[in-house]
């Protein structure tokens, strides 16, 4: 592997390693095949190299992956690729009435191999019907599993496992990360190292591994790279030393693995780009709370992005989303 | 036909007497349709059914316990009990309960089958109603674009639900199709031979690589859409029940096969009455044997 790579980079060659391993394996999406090779050049040479398996298709999001549907029921694999999380509502029904539901309705398990990317969240600029983190929409569906990708996981055995697993998936993959480097293994940056936790997918946890933590934090990829621009602050300018705790799998999440240093640190912050209500980070809260009641020294605090449409000008997205300096804020006002 | 018939009957006879939970769509009236296309489709064609889909199940796998089972959730039944009347599985065959939803599943069966079992096609079942759903409309385009074997059986009974035809569809089915470059064929009769005569080389069309093709029978609604809810007036109702295919055959070869259909039924109905509760799992040994051995020459 090359010592750095683009996520971006590593994406493509995952999914060109799976494309080349099983033949029954199809892409499918707007806009992926060569010369142009997807909104965000995800899928960039990949219909050269499998023209049958990579397939260009028409705006029809639910149209897509009920075609994904009908491969997987065959006997297939299929990846569709949304080219914005934003448009994933359009397949709802495909993804939730009808991929999920197969697996389990007929009365025994039946496999539904489908993975549907998302390429999600703001800071891009793009306006409100291209930023969002719609992520909580798909949880706690039966059968159906959410995915983040994060720049500490090989995506790789991401796509392996979730497609392995017969359970139809919904992975978001935060748009700014697709340009940013991949962390080698073991090293999250000069200051932190990480490595990876509890059962497959695993949950990173990257830390200085000579400072017992004072708080925990806990979010999906897209937020990690931020947050640990926030932990690098808090420990520089505050001598405060937190943990983050990256988990792959949003849902169902596996928590035993976060509650012992929750525990020991006493405070816990759980941060996501999604608008605050019925959320990933407040449904994690509450487990934690029911699971260390009596432990936490603490509430355990939520960060969500602000109940609003993500705006289009750079300055009024920045008032609406999580921003590394509103985790600092947090952690900070939580000791006080 | 006449094991449709009387077995809708029975269902029906069930929830008056408030043995059958929740609901059911009876296709009673409609039988030619899934008996004249049984002769037409191979158990390696993929069969997408819909909420009123007793019929296709029947005319597909004469197995009236296993449905029976699966609707009363008994011991024996297709999908275990979980899947109800509209949420059957076996091998090839599944219907779903959302309207429009199993068009784009379909051509994804046929983008299978182009790619690995030519000659085989995706048959989907759907109603008049469902040219409403905008995934009809981008599962035409993409079977279109890339000429999937799929048959869109199109049971145009022309109510849907308690909305008229006429009330919901501007045109018709032919131009939307015509729209997409589809061809259409219009079955105007319930005669199964004659139906199965003139679908014969149309349906070899689909098999061959030529596209979709979408088949539109006029039929009728005799029954309610669910147990008693039929808000049509009376004198529409007797009106459809005097052209019924079943009104139209007298005489003694018939009476005798109606009555063996009848007391087959009443059979089925003890039988399956009498099981216990399914449980998930418990899903009918046949079905799970023939998934078996489907996976197996699928692996």
């Amino acid at each position: 592997m090359a010592a750095r790579q683009r996520v971006a980079d590593h994406l493509n060659a995952a999914l060109c390693a799976a494309l080349a391993a099983d033949d029954r394996l199809y892409v499918l999406g707007q806009d992926i095949t060569d010369p142009y090779g997807g909104a965000f050049k995800i899928t960039r040479g990949l219909s050269t190299r499998f023209p049958r398996q990579v397939i260009g298709t028409p705006i029809s999001e639910g149209g897509t992956v009920g075609l994904a549907n009908g491969l997987a029921l065959a006997g297939n694999r299929a990846i569709v690729e949304m080219m914005f999380a934003d448009f994933v509502t359009l397949a709802f029904d495909q993804i939730v009435n009808f991929a999920a539901k197969s697996v389990s309705m007929y009365g025994r398990r039946a496999p539904m191999p489908i993975l549907v990317r998302c390429p999600t969240g703001g800071h891009r600029g793009y306006g409100p019907t291209h930023s969002q983190s719609l992520q909580k929409h798909f949880l706690g569906v039966p059968d159906l599993d959410v995915y983040e990708i994060s720049p500490f996981h090989d995506y790789g055995d991401l796509l392996d496992g979730a497609l392995a697993s017969g359970v139809p998936s919904v992975v978001f993959e935060d748009k700014v990360l697709y340009t940013g480097w991949r962390r080698p293994p073991g090293t999250a940056d000069d200051l932190f190292s990480y490595h990876l936790i509890g059962s497959w997918p695993g949950t990173a946890v990257a830390r200085i591994e000579e400072a017992p933590p004072d708080c925990v934090l806990i979010t999906p990829g897209g937020v990690a790279e931020r947050t640990l621009t926030a932990m690098r602050e808090l420990f520089v300018r505050y001598e405060i030393s937190c943990e983050l705790y990256v988990p792959a799998r949003l849902d169902p999440m596996d928590v035993e693995p976060i509650l012992p240093a929750a525990a020991r640190a006493g405070q816990v912050v759980v941060v996501e780009d999604g608008t605050s209500g019925g959320t990933w980070a407040a449904d994690l809260a509450h487990r934690l709370h029911t699971a260390l009641w009596g432990r936490l020294s603490r509430p355990v605090r939520v960060l969500c992005a602000a109940d609003s449409v993500v705006p289009s000008a750079a300055h009024l997205e920045r008032e609406v989303l999580v921003q590394a300096e509103s985790i600092s804020t947090a952690v900070l006002e939580g000791r006080s | 036909m006449l094991l449709i018939r009387h077995f809708e009957y029975a269902l029906l006879d069930l929830f008056a007497r408030g043995e059958l939970h929740g609901t059911t769509h009876t296709c009673l009236g409609q039988e030619a349709v899934p008996v004249a296309l049984r002769a037409l489709l191979s158990p390696d064609d993929f069969v997408f059914s819909n909420h009123r889909g007793h019929g296709h199940y029947l005319a597909r796998f004469d197995d009236p316990a296993g449905l029976l089972a699966e609707i009363l959730g008994r011991v024996g039944a297709v999908s275990g009990g979980m899947g109800g009347s509209q949420h059957l599985r076996r091998g090839r065959y599944l219907s779903t309960g959302v309207q429009g939803e199993s068009l784009p599943v379909a051509a994804g069966a046929a983008l299978h089958v182009a790619h690995r079992e030519p000659g085989r096609l995706a048959c989907v079942y759907i109603g008049d109603g469902t040219w409403g759903e905008g995934a009809v409309y981008e599962a035409l385009n993409m079977a279109a674009l890339w000429r999937l074997p799929v048959l869109v059986v199109v049971e145009h009974n022309g109510i849907a639900q308690s909305t008229p035809t006429s009330a919901a569809m501007a045109g018709t089915i032919a131009g939307r199709a015509a729209a997409f470059g589809v061809a259409h064929h219009y079955v105007g009769t319930d005669d199964v031979p004659t139906i199965r005569q003139s679908l014969d080389e149309p349906v070899g069309r689909v098999r061959a690589g030529a596209g979709p093709l979408v088949v539109e029978f006029a039929t009728q609604r005799i029954g309610p859409h669910s147990k008693g809810d039929d808000s049509r007036p009376p004198e529409e109702l007797d009106r459809l029940r005097a052209t019924d295919w079943y009104q139209r055959y007298r005489g003694p070869v018939f009476q005798r096969l109606d009555a063996e259909q009848r007391s087959r039924v009443a059979e089925v109905v003890r039988d399956v009455t009498a099981r216990p509760p399914a449980r998930p799992g418990t899903s009918s040994s046949l079905v799970v044997v023939e998934e078996e051995q489907w996976q197996r020459a699928n692996a």
